[in-house]
């Protein structure tokens, strides 16, 4: 079951078929399994490798690299507490404190009911607004702790699912390509000619 | 890259105030180190792509715009750079650099191996600051961790230089090990439960530049200054890679790549790396074993086994004509060894009833008598290879990567004719799979041009595309081999047959496997030749006059012998080191062959099955124990170096054909393996020039083809080669070792004794004046050959010179008749080797035996949903021959209709096949 289903299968398909190689539609492939999962599981890697055609090794050295691709199960809100200069001066500390007090966890853990990960994050440049967080990377800003206990109050009770996904989704949208504006992808190597819905430019100039 | 890289060219640089030249598209870092100055670095490595990673090999550089920081790896020369490596800044960053790749690095230099040949630890003296501002905590990981059944890797030591990834992914093509994490945390390692399972993961530990991988069979034997270094050529296959045996109290510690330009680049697979453990098994013999009375083999003497010997061979030579005696195998020997033996058969005891092979490889005829070509040939940029028969990456793996890399990165063209998909099929342009027995009639159709319908289960489309590959190849190199036991051989050679016809231009590389195999072939060691690749018929007059005898008619091959045995034609039996009963592609025929012979002899190692049934053993030396030559696929000669001696009493093959021609009373006229060698030098025609001298100097490190071409034979590695790697110095064969006097680069050799064909005149004047006339024949062919190869001397080999017999041609035997087609019930059976089976070297090797990956019949999974059991079930499966029961796998690469069984895993799969058979039908039974 981690690995792709059905549906996500036809979807990574598709998405395999936008690019000239194969290997190139890995780390969108890394999102679907995430937001299938929550997470990006082992399974799921070695049939993303097998779908681009590269090793499992590769898979994994290249979802590694990204802070955003989660290898654990998390809860269905990871809540991202800045902790770099700006933050820390304006009161990270507090923040992060009151966090574990009220959730019960230390950064880094999830509480039991699954429902919120906590964790200790780098600069998300919005320092004019610190100290801040974000929720499922959706931002709060010059939060005090009394809002964020608000805001964990909020998750729980459920007032927020509207608003902000859970973890892992990439869009409530799917975008969805016109066939008439869909393009063959082309290897760089193969054409110097501009994509075909691209106005000449002599017509642009007429 | 391309033709602005001819050797006239260069480019003028200026290093620390001296203009020095260099070639165009040079790394700095190479041509610094050519002209004498080192620069320290750890990533860069001359045989894979520069990555910049360890920024060691910072120097100050100004190409135009003033002095700045570059790596050196990472800059190509170019006219007028002038270069500071002595510059007090360049000194301050390179300690800079050293400093920062020390701060995570564990002294643990007393307990680790590499230690005392680790190039950090050496350049940390040499260019490091002496002490660390760094006082905080190090990284910590789990201690070492196994990566592979073979490879143990300790993260804490690792300095993430990007070598062994860079290795998996660039030159093995096995990405198994990659950088995970990131920033302070990144690591190499494996995918979780997925181990680095890639028959070339020893190449990592040799390239490593510190201890973070270490190998299981060296882990902790030895220290790197208790040990003594030689350079040798292994010979577990038929590719002939050098490497350096590392030697301690008479024991082999370790086998490393050399960096050898022509062959193997310094690469080698782990089973020629790591199978010399099978040296020092317990089960070796060390003593003469004869069987008594009660049947038993039993500790013997060598004065009685030998006086059993030569009673058995005294017998049966007088008893009747040379039917009596047949000799197999000697593909494991030197070239002496096989000289020897072929001199002391065929001129001794007059029997041409001798087969260097076992029925699973070629006919000699084709081996010796296509044009050869050679793997630099095979692997021109731009050229087109056609791959016809085994899995080479199962079969002769660092040809596989040889291959693997002119596909990749030098624009070459791969076809592949194969039973089934092999380990180079991704990279083949094509790659079709005709069914077992139609083989010839699918190249045929191909080459005629007639792709209007299916033949031997290949659509038209792909034979088309074959023909349109083939079709202007230019040059075309042919790997031609057995690629299935289950296909008759003929079927291969008349494959080549219509190859060579259709296309005089194509040169051809026979993939046979076994290590010296084509010594044995050019020393005689088959039916119908004798040594320098000539006919019986063509060398007899010529071979009369230096041996006591020649046989008066062609013999019989492995096939016949042991027919002829099976019928008791045949008295007395020699086995050199050759073990039919697991070899030869007909189990029954083998059994009831060594029952048949009256007498068997066997030179052996081990007491293998065959050895078992034998009257007398003798016990020679192996693999690091004898001195010689051997020669590889290409028919290029190198020389072996003894290192340790043999157990027991156990003496060489040679030494054992001397005494028993003494006690029949006929001197072979030898008494040491240049003694030997110089015999061979002087009679055999593909030979002639290749003297020991020859083969000593340093230059020739390599190995000189035979026949040589005059020009080749002083021909020396190439300069670029010397200054990456290798020569007789120990710390210049590792090219990440700051030479120890940076005055005496090593690239002087060659050029001076090319110089001084004086040595050679002087030994075969004559000959070489006809080589000259002869070459004037050929002229044509070297004329083309001139337009698109570097070393064309190389690939027109004369056929004749003065006095000697005239080479083999290879003449085209008549079509064989193919196979009907598959009844509805049966499969059509492939057989397929993998590099780790029971064979003796590594089923003698404790680090490789276990993973061998047993045995197997794959089917396509259509045809495995008709069996209806589950995969991995036991089913019995017969053939016309016989039966044996295997383990179901199912396999989408099997084509359907087939069966592809891995010979040699502990299940006897020569119990289904039939010698005489162009082709084996199989059915599955669920017992």
């Amino acid at each position: 079951m981690s690995r792709l289903n059905d549906a996500n299968l036809s979807l990574a398909r598709e998405i395999i078929a936008r690019y000239p190689r194969p290997r190139s539609a890995m780390i969108p492939l890394l999102h679907l399994s995430q937001e299938q999962n929550g997470y990006v599981t082992e399974e799921a890697m070695a049939h993303i490798a097998e779908l681009v055609d590269v090793t499992s090794a590769e898979v994994y050295g290249t979802a590694t690299f990204y802070e955003m691709f989660k290898f654990h199960p998390v809860g269905r809100y990871v809540v991202n507490i800045c902790g770099t200069l700006s933050c820390a001066l304006l009161g990270a500390g507090e923040l992060i404190h009151r966090a574990e007090e009220t959730l019960g966890v230390r950064a880094g853990g999830t509480t039991d009911d699954g429902l919120i990960t906590l964790e200790q994050a780098e600069c998300q440049a919005a320092c004019t607004e610190a100290p801040c967080l974000q929720v499922n990377y959706r931002f709060r800003y010059r939060v005090t702790p009394d809002e964020l206990d608000q805001l964990i109050a909020d998750l729980r009770a459920g007032s927020l699912t509207d608003e902000i996904p859970p973890h892992g989704t990439l869009a409530r949208t799917r975008q969805q390509i016109p066939a008439d504006r869909w393009v063959r992808p082309v290897a760089p190597e193969e054409t110097t000619a501009a994509p075909a819905w691209m106005p000449a430019p002599e017509e642009t100039s007429s | 890259m391309t033709d602005t890289t001819s050797t006239e060219q260069h480019v003028t640089i200026t290093l620390n105030g001296k203009e020095i030249s260099a070639r165009p598209g040079e790394q700095l870092i190479d041509a610094c180190e050519r002209n004498g100055v080192y620069i320290p670095r750890f990533c860069y490595h001359p045989r894979m792509t520069p990555v910049g990673k360890c920024r060691q090999c910072i120097i100050e550089v100004d190409t135009g715009r003033g002095m700045q920081l570059q790596p050196s790896c990472m800059l190509t020369v170019s006219d007028g750079m002038a270069i500071d490596t002595e510059s007090e800044l360049t000194k301050q960053v390179q300690e800079g650099v050293l400093e920062h790749l020390l701060i995570n690095h564990p002294l643990d230099c007393p307990v680790c191996d590499k230690g005392g040949e680790c190039p950090l630890q050496d350049q940390a003296y040499s260019h490091g600051p002496g002490e660390s501002r760094f006082v905080e905590q190090k990284r910590n990981f789990e201690k070492p961790i196994p990566i592979s059944d073979l490879v143990y890797l300790d993260r804490e030591r690792c300095i993430l230089c990007d070598r062994c990834t860079r290795f998996a992914d660039e030159v093995a093509g096995d990405a198994l090990i990659h950088f995970i994490d990131r920033g302070n945390a990144t690591q190499v390692n494996t995918f979780p439960d997925e181990p680095f399972a890639s028959y070339f993961s020893g190449n990592t530990v040799q390239i490593c530049p510190v201890g973070a991988l270490t190998a299981t069979p060296y882990r902790f034997k030895a220290r790197p200054w208790d040990l003594e270094q030689s350079e040798s050529t292994c010979q577990t296959c038929s590719v002939g890679c050098r490497v350096n045996i590392d030697t301690s109290r008479n024991r082999v510690l370790r086998v490393n790549g050399v960096d050898g330009d022509p062959v193997n680049w310094g690469w080698l697979c782990d089973s020629g790396r790591f199978n010399f453990e099978q040296i020092h098994h317990d089960d070796r013999l060390g003593s003469p074993l004869l069987r008594t009375d009660g049947g038993e083999l039993a500790p013997a003497g060598w004065a009685e086994a030998l006086d059993a010997a030569t009673n058995a061979l005294r017998g049966a030579a007088d008893s009747a004509s040379s039917g009596g005696i047949a000799v197999l195998g000697g593909a494991r020997l030197t070239n002496e060894d096989a000289y020897a033996w072929a001199k002391f058969a065929k001129g001794v005891l007059g029997t041409d009833h001798v087969d260097a092979q076992l029925g699973d490889g070629l006919p000699a005829e084709l081996v010796l008598g296509l044009p050869r070509a050679t793997i630099d040939r095979a692997a021109t940029k731009g050229g087109t290879v056609l791959v016809l028969g085994p899995d080479l990456k199962e079969e002769l793996p660092v040809l596989y990567l040889r291959l693997r890399h002119a596909v990749e990165f030098d624009g070459a063209t791969l076809v592949e004719i194969t039973p089934t998909e092999t380990g180079l099929t991704r990279y083949a342009r094509s790659s079709i799979h005709p069914t077992p027995g139609h083989t010839a009639a699918v190249v045929r159709a191909i080459l005629d041009g007639d792709t209007s319908k299916a033949v031997g289960g290949v659509e038209p489309a792909d034979l088309a595309r074959v023909a349109e590959l083939l079709r202007g190849a230019d040059p075309l190199t042919v790997v031609v081999g057995r690629g299935s036991l289950a296909e008759s051989a003929a079927l291969t050679t008349d494959a080549a047959a219509v190859l060579h016809d259709a296309l005089p231009e194509a040169r051809f590389l026979p993939a046979l496997r076994r290590g010296n195999v084509f010594g044995a072939l050019d020393m005689g060691l088959a039916p119908g030749l004798l040594p320098g690749r000539v006919g019986l018929d063509e060398g007899r007059e010529w071979y009369a006059e230096q041996w006591p005898g020649v046989p008066s008619e062609t013999g019989r091959d492995a096939t016949g012998i042991l027919t002829a045995a099976a019928d008791g034609h045949v008295d007395t039996l020699v086995l050199l080191g050759a073990d039919p009963l697991a070899d030869f592609p007909d189990a029954d025929l083998a059994a009831r062959a060594l029952a048949g012979a009256r007498t068997v002899i066997a030179l052996d190692r081990f007491v293998t099955d065959s050895v078992a049934k034998a009257d007398v053993v003798l016990p020679v030396a192996g693999y690091a124990e004898c001195d010689g030559t051997t020669t590889n696929l290409e028919g290029r000669v190198t020389r072996l170096s003894k290192r340790v001696t043999p157990p027991g009493t156990a003496r060489s093959d040679w030494t054992i054909a001397v005494e028993l021609a003494d006690r029949l009373g006929t001197d072979l006229g030898f008494e040491s393996v240049a003694d030997i060698w110089a015999e061979i030098e002087a009679v055999s025609p593909a030979h002639t020039g290749i003297t020991l001298e020859v083969l000593a100097q340093a230059g020739n490190a390599d190995g000189v083809l035979a026949p040589p071409a005059e020009a080749t034979v002083t021909l020396g590695r190439a300069p670029e080669a010397i200054g990456e790697a290798a020569s007789d110095d120990a710390t210049a064969a590792d090219p990440d070792q700051p030479p120890t006097d940076p005055d005496a680069p090593a690239d002087a050799p060659s050029t001076t004794e090319a110089a001084e064909p004086a040595e050679l005149a002087a030994d075969s004047e004559a000959a070489v004046e006809v080589v000259e006339e002869v070459a004037a024949d050929v002229e044509a062919d070297a004329a083309e050959a001139d337009a698109d190869s570097d070393e064309p001397s190389e690939e027109v080999p004369a056929r004749v010179v003065a006095g000697r017999p005239a080479l083999l041609e290879f003449v085209a035997p008549e079509p064989v008749a193919e196979p009907g087609p598959v009844d509805a019930y049966a499969l059509r059976l492939v057989t397929r080797r993998k590099l780790y089976d029971n064979g003796t070297l590594t089923a003698h090797s404790p680090s490789l035996a276990p993973i061998a990956p047993g045995p197997r019949i794959a089917l396509n999974p259509v045809d495995f949903d008709k069996v209806g059991v589950a995969e991995g079930d036991e089913v019995r499966v017969t053939s016309a021959a016989g039966a044996v029961v295997l383990p179901l796998a199912r396999d989408a690469a099997t084509p359907r209709g087939r069966a592809v069984v891995t010979t040699n895993q502990g299940v006897r799969i020569t119990e289904l096949l039939a010698v005489d058979a162009a082709a084996v039908d199989v059915r599955i039974e669920v017992p």
